[in-house]
């Protein structure tokens, strides 16, 4: 059976990942908008810094990050000059982290949506005088609710299963930043392997119906309008 | 004609058999924190007795898993006594084969000069922001660290400072890059030929923790296997010896 710090951990997990994912709703959305429509030349390199965590192990994502929240990083000074403290070993230090680490499942699919969109759709809202601002909230967001689904669905789901970033930055500290994956971890080092089966089997489960739920909430494209 | 190309087909193979028997390859697991030392006595044994030794490193409770589940490994030299012990119960490992290769120390170290002092007073001062130390259920260098600490009957007052690393190499981390002020970490990572490398430290006294026992194990897949015998036994020679000293473990 699962024990207390399981619990513990479960629902930790549970609010990181839908902080995480509020975060890049308020984040990438304005990011997946305007890697969409822009034409500046930045595009492409501010596309592949989006991407890099796609890529990149998360070891070295967490090392960097590490070092960059860490006493001589630039934002551990950002943060200490705010009286933040530093952010690694505490649950906000997760949360930038987790969001990093996240934004490319984000951000492509709703790039993608966005991008689909096509420029007619906004340039009727313009010649009926709505603002760029009003335009993309009744006209772009709704036709872009299919990209929505799977960026929130996907982005939550990764944050839960996320492992590499979270043990490197954690300190493994009980309800501020042990996850499931850490515990998971911790029972299969420890050998305790029947309580790594519960979790382990339950994430399983878990993400499996997240990702069910994001197929069926999904409607369906229609055909492409000549 | 069909005969005579199966017959080349089977001389081939034992050609392929006796070929990789005489190379006389040796794999071995070794636990991360002896990384170092291990790679040193690797190349000097190669020089020495023409085998050659490949290594792999990595968590011991994880080569534990492997090892169980058919991982190729001769030879596991892992960071604690339990796990060749229990190796050796479920039969994969060699009865017998079991010896210390080494014995860790355990040090209480910052990076910053001066903030540790020789008798580890720091502590019951408790003006620092985070005490690092390796997760004392998986790694021997965090049950030892905590055996300390409740030696010193500070358990309980540092509690809320504490930050866990998985393993004793992130915990060196996290005190590297300073986001622990200082830490509980192995003596091999900070000293080089006997010497500190940098920053402060105080290393603890033996009689505060039970003696952190290194076990190597020949496993079952090279109980044949020429080299795996060789390297159990250059391991405990007195070329290896030396290295292992040099880098601050105890023998």
């Amino acid at each position: 059976m699962p024990t207390s710090e399981d619990f513990g951990a479960i629902r930790l997990t549970l609010e990181l990942a839908t902080v995480v994912t509020l975060l890049l709703l308020i984040l990438g959305t304005p990011i997946a908008w305007w890697l969409a429509r822009t034409r500046s030349r930045l595009r492409s390199s501010v596309g592949a810094i989006v991407t890099l965590p796609l890529v990149l192990p998360p070891t070295v994502l967490g090392f960097y990050l590490l070092l960059l929240m860490g006493p001589s990083g630039f934002l551990g000074h950002l943060t200490q000059s705010l009286g933040l403290g530093l952010l690694p070993f505490t649950f906000p230090g997760l949360v930038i982290a987790s969001t990093l680490y996240s934004l490319p499942f984000f951000v492509q699919p709703l790039q993608n949506a966005f991008e689909a969109i096509g420029d007619r759709p906004l340039e009727a809202a313009a010649t009926l005088r709505a603002s760029p601002l009003d335009a993309f909230f009744s006209v772009a967001v709704p036709l872009a609710k299919p990209g929505f689904v799977t960026s929130s669905f996907l982005s939550f789901a990764h944050t839960v299963g996320e492992f590499g970033v979270v043990l490197m930055i954690g300190g493994n500290i009980p309800d501020k930043t042990r996850v499931i994956s850490v515990q998971i971890y911790n029972h299969v080092e420890a050998l305790e392997y029947t309580e790594a089966h519960w979790l382990a089997g339950g994430m399983l489960a878990f993400s499996f119906l997240v990702l069910v739920a994001m197929n069926a909430l999904k409607p369906r494209q229609k055909a492409a309008e000549p | 004609m069909e005969e005579t190309i199966m017959k080349r087909i089977v001389f081939g193979l034992l050609l392929l058999c006796s070929a990789s028997a005489s190379a006389d390859e040796v794999r071995v697991a070794v636990a991360a924190n002896f990384a170092a030392p291990m790679q040193k006595i690797a190349a000097d044994f190669e020089k020495d007795t023409g085998h050659q030794a490949v290594l792999s490193f990595g968590a011991t409770g994880q080569f534990y898993a492997q090892i169980r589940n058919g991982a190729p490994f001769d030879v596991l030299l892992a960071a604690d006594e339990e796990t060749p012990m229990r190796l050796e119960k479920d039969g994969a490992a060699m009865a017998g084969s079991r010896f210390t290769y080494a014995i860790g120390k355990l040090v209480l170290w910052s990076p910053s000069p001066g903030l540790v002092d020789a008798r580890g007073a720091v502590l019951e001062k408790a003006g620092f922001g985070h005490l690092a130390i390796a997760n004392p259920r998986l790694a021997p260098y965090g049950a030892a660290a905590m055996e300390t600490l409740t030696k010193m009957n500070l358990a309980d007052k540092l509690q809320s400072k504490i930050v866990e690393g998985e393993n004793i190499g992130q915990t060196f981390q996290f005190v590297a890059t300073k986001n622990a002020a200082l830490g509980f970490v192995a003596l091999s990572q900070v000293t080089k030929d006997g010497k500190l490398e940098s920053g402060s430290a105080w290393v603890v006294p033996g009689k505060l923790y039970t003696p952190i026992r290194q076990d190597a194990a020949i496993l079952s897949r090279g109980r044949n296997n020429p080299a795996a015998l060789a390297l159990a036994k250059y391991l405990r020679g007195a070329k290896a010896g030396a290295i292992i000293r040099s880098y601050g473990y105890d023998l």
